[in-house]
């Protein structure tokens, strides 16, 4: 099942060990918890099966939502045997769904593993209902499906699609875009330490609101909130955008390095943004040297899940003294990853790729004290005595940012420190 | 098509899933692309189980779409008998999976396997979880038991002499709504009958525990949903015949006792076998002002079937809504509902559910986690009853649902959400006391649950004079503050019916009059 294809390259950073097997990771569907919770007047469709309203159901926290804004089309036998028209039937369920929601200002069609298969045309249907819907509503399809994307993916495609709808910039003066879903609050923070920087030219993509899509063309700088934005990056390249290459405003040092990135687009040195920056450097760095002391020497392995794992390795082993057993993650775009890698250590083992019942055995022959991993694998390896993180609250939580690098770090001690603190002995 | 914004039950291989995760030995491959693995944290995580279940999955993607996905189905059977050895294979597709028309099941008979291999064909597109979970049942059962059945004319030995009678338990199983306990509660009522538990199953069975139910006298149906089609296959190839009787609530126990006799031949005197706090806590007068509260009760069938007859016969309850999501059960629940002077609500609409609880307003609602979220939204008191549930609905302590703790679980779930009976007086007589906060929850009751939220937006006729509605109806600034007067969390309700009355005299302003008169009118 495995395959294990390991490149040797003179690069310094660290050779890639391709593994293909089973895969333990949500879908793109996934992305739609946060999304949803992020744009707040968007309404997303699932086009698929009673299996993907299921996992958005039980993968959402259980059902925490009383009027999510997300729902699924749910295809039936009829839809299957070409007994009823998918179009016709779409046109009808997004009929009922507009007249439940008015507030709705833009509406995405996303599509599945099943409608995918069988080959129903969403970006199709998405264009045929904007006429229909033409003054009330945005109206584009996205893939979220387990062939095509993997978990924090489906973001990707969903900002991707919506990229074409992005109005052209009027001149070509410098404007900085940050991309990526993040929290309120972060947005809030990254937008005051701008300012202190001069850089008042920004926008964030995706807005909390639908209708306010930042415009794009050759002076727009892109800058990535997130790392598993491929497709984005390249639509936005595409339509003039200019990549900034940073590493992630993960920790002190990649938030840090995140902002003398997108400022030396302004001519701005990175002293300036250090001195700039250093009241919240300051606090940062009290607050983490705290956390910390749990963290130091300890091992850490990363099972495959949020396209996280490279820079979040960064942070753990950089600033707070983790040392990595190995790191593993679906899918690794050479080209963002660039700055990432190249502050791992030469020696770590790096895996792209997945194959689960060999991850899990090395888990359990390294035995480190704390594994990260999807939700469904955490409690099994609790039981067998092995401290965990499970992954999802690293998309769900503001984890970007200086004022939010202790909150990082804590995520990872509260398992070590609870451990020391139970005195109910364990599972067997 | 179906909009859906939550549902019921989940696809039928989450069925095929719990009948593995239930079982020992056991291993199902279902052929099923990246991410259907979610799967896995229902169990982990909602039930805290300590393993994961015993699935493999082929997790294809785009990539191996129209080459090599059956080969990936090979290699997946071959890896899986490989590392887990297991007695038994079941081999089953997701929704996407079937799609691709690789047919699991037949390459897995062809290809020499080293375990027993039960296909299970789901079709996904038509069913759901607990259809796929009785199939899956049924088909291993019928796999492993099929060459053992009576011959045509054979009967079945009568019990020898010097063994005890015994039942099997059929049903139970893993995220089933409180089975751990229940199959505890009933194993030990019927120890206390003499009757030996031969087989518990799906839950925590092997295979070779499976081939031992034949030597049972008779099968226990507990979770109907799940173990109606094995129990029917049982009574007619082995002759066992079935007990029906679901042991929940006080009667029904009572019933199911006596239904085990009937069945074994045993002479058993109900009272011996015991007894719960209910008839006594039901009795007691503080229980006086459970008096008819107007109940809401919407379920798995065998749960809403069983609340009815304890909420009405059992709590003094008046059951005005009846419903259940288990199509399968649906003729059952009808008829009941019919017995109950209602029209049962069949759906698995989420949203048709909500309707019908704003359209009743109940005093208390018996639901799933869904009518957990439309009773909070209602501001209405609120007990799960079944699944689907949440994480708090596998708790720690014991609590079964069945036999006579059971009955005593229930009397205090579903009376706990409620406000009782000195407290509502004393609500009532402080209501107008300075200190007295109209929004402040009951002590026992939580941040939520209670009836305490209910908005109060009430238009007063200055308002309602500016709407142009046709029909609008006004309330009198006397009127309005009359109604405050009245005790919170019945408001809704005053509100409710006094508009009611109105429109049906054709008036429009409320003063404190038609107050009265409404409530006159509707007083029982």
């Amino acid at each position: 099942m495995t395959e294990v294809i390991a490149r040797a390259e003179s690069t310094g950073t660290p050779a890639v060990i391709t593994e293909r097997g089973e895969r333990a990771v949500f879908c793109g569907l996934t992305s739609i918890i946060w999304l949803h919770r992020r744009i707040q007047d968007a309404f997303f469709l699932v086009v698929g099966s009673r299996t993907c309203a299921h996992l958005l159901q039980s993968a959402a926290g259980v059902m925490i939502f009383a009027e999510p804004r997300f729902a699924t089309a749910i295809l039936g036998e009829r839809d299957l045997a070409g007994m009823a028209d998918c179009n016709e039937e779409l046109d009808r369920v997004v009929s009922e769904l507009l007249a439940r929601r008015p507030d709705v200002r833009r509406l995405f069609l996303v599509g599945s593993c099943p409608s995918e298969v069988i080959k129903l045309d969403l970006a199709n249907a998405a264009a045929r209902l904007q006429r229909v819907h033409d003054n009330r509503l945005r109206i584009s399809a996205f893939s979220g499906s387990g062939i095509e994307t993997t978990f924090t993916q489906g973001e990707d495609q969903c900002l991707a699609s919506m990229v074409p709808d992005l109005p052209t910039a009027q001149d070509s003066s410098l404007r900085l875009m940050v991309v990526g879903t993040l929290a309120d609050i972060v947005e809030e923070q990254f937008r005051r330490h701008f300012a202190q920087l001069g850089i008042t030219e920004v926008d964030f993509f995706p807005a909390a609101r639908a209708d306010d899509l930042p415009a794009v063309g050759p002076g727009t700088r892109i800058l990535l909130a997130q790392p598993y934005l491929s497709d984005t990056v390249a639509a936005l390249r595409k339509r003039g955008g200019k990549l900034i290459s940073a590493l992630y405003p993960l920790g002190i040092q990649g938030t840090l390095a995140w902002f003398q990135a997108a400022a030396a687009e302004w001519g701005c040195s990175a002293e300036t943004v250090q001195e700039a920056l250093a009241i919240p450097i300051a606090r940062a760095q009290k607050a983490l040297s705290r956390v910390r002391t749990s963290l130091e020497g300890k091992t850490l392995q990363f099972l495959p899940d949020s396209q996280l794992e490279i820079p979040l390795a960064r942070f753990l082993s950089e600033e707070c003294g983790m040392s990595l057993v190995e790191v593993a993650t679906p899918f690794i775009d050479q080209s963002l990853m660039a700055e990432e890698l190249a502050r791992l250590a030469e020696d770590v083992r790096l895996v792209e790729g997945a194959d689960l019942d060999s991850a899990l055995a090395r888990v359990r022959a390294n035995r480190p004290d704390l594994t990260v991993c999807g939700m469904g694998i955490a409690n099994p390896l609790e039981a067998e005595g092995l401290r965990t993180k499970w992954s999802i609250e690293l998309v769900f939580t503001p984890i970007q940012g200086f004022d939010q690098v202790a909150d990082l770090a804590g995520l990872f001690s509260r398992p070590l420190v609870r451990e020391r603190q139970l005195e109910v002995g364990s599972w067997s | 098509m179906e909009l859906a914004l939550w549902t019921y039950e989940g696809p039928p291989h989450v069925g095929a899933i719990r009948i593995a995760a239930s079982m020992h030995d056991v291993h199902l491959v279902l052929h099923a692309p990246q991410g259907d693995t979610y799967a896995d944290l229902l169990f982990t995580m909602i039930e805290r189980e300590n393993r994961r279940p015993p699935v493999t999955w082929t997790t294809f993607q785009a990539r191996d779409l129209g080459s090599s996905t059956a080969e990936m189905v090979i290699n997946t059977l071959e890896g899986v008998c490989e590392r887990y050895s297991p007695q038994v294979l079941l081999v089953a597709e997701s929704c996407t999976g079937e799609l691709l028309q690789d047919q699991p099941g037949a390459l897995a008979k062809g290809a020499n396997l080293s375990a027993p291999v039960i296909p299970i064909e789901m079709a996904a597109y038509t069913h759901k979880e607990n259809w796929g979970a009785s199939e899956t049942f049924y088909q291993l059962v019928r796999g492993l038991l099929a060459a053992r059945a009576l011959k045509p004319g054979e009967t079945k030995a009568p019990r020898a002499a010097d063994q005890p009678p015994s039942v099997n338990l059929i049903g139970p199983t893993k995220l089933g709504f409180r089975c751990r306990d229940d199959v505890v509660e009933i194993q030990k009522l019927l120890e206390q009958m003499g009757v030996r538990v031969n087989v518990v199953a799906p839950l925590n069975a092997t295979p070779r525990d499976l081939l031992r139910i034949p030597d049972a006298d008779a099968n226990v149906n507990l979770a109907p949903e799940v173990g109606d089609l094995t129990c029917d296959w049982l009574k007619r190839q082995f002759q066992q015949p079935i007990i029906s009787t679901v042991p929940m609530g006080w009667g029904a126990t009572r019933d199911f006792i006596a239904e085990v006799s009937e069945t074994l031949g045993l002479d058993i005197d109900v009272e011996s076998v015991g007894g719960s706090r209910l008839p006594w806590y039901s009795r007691s007068v503080d229980s006086t002002y459970l008096t008819n509260k107007r109940v809401f009760i919407f379920a798995d069938g065998t749960h809403a079937i069983a609340a009815a007859r304890i909420a009405r016969d059992e709590m003094g309850f008046e059951v005005v809504g009846l419903g259940t999501y288990s199509r399968e059960r649906a003729r059952d629940v009808r008829a009941l509902a019919k017995e109950y002077g209602l029209e049962a609500l069949i759906t698995d609409d989420y949203l048709a559910v909500e309707r019908a609880v704003e359209a009743l307003q109940p005093e208390l609602v018996l639901g799933t986690q869904m009518e957990r979220h439309i009773a909070k939204r209602l501001g209405l008191p609120c007990a799960v009853i079944s699944t689907p549930a949440h994480v708090q609905d596998y708790p720690a302590r014991y609590s079964p649902q069945m036999g006579f703790e059971g009955c005593n679980v229930l009397f205090d779930t579903w009376v706990h959400p409620l406000i009782m009976g000195l407290e509502e007086h004393l609500l009532t007589m402080f209501r107008d006391d300075f200190e007295f906060n109209d929004t402040a929850a009951p002590s026992h009751l939580g941040g939520e649950g209670g009836g305490a939220h209910q908005p109060d937006s009430v238009a007063s006729i200055e308002d309602a004079a500016e709407t142009d509605e046709p029909g609008a109806i006004a309330w009198a600034v006397s009127a309005e503050k009359e109604l405050r007067k009245i005790p919170f969390f019945v408001r809704g309700k005053a509100r409710r019916n006094t508009e009611h009355f109105a429109i049906e005299n054709g008036l429009s302003v409320i003063d404190v009059e038609t107050l009265y008169e409404a409530k006159a009118h509707y007083s029982r």
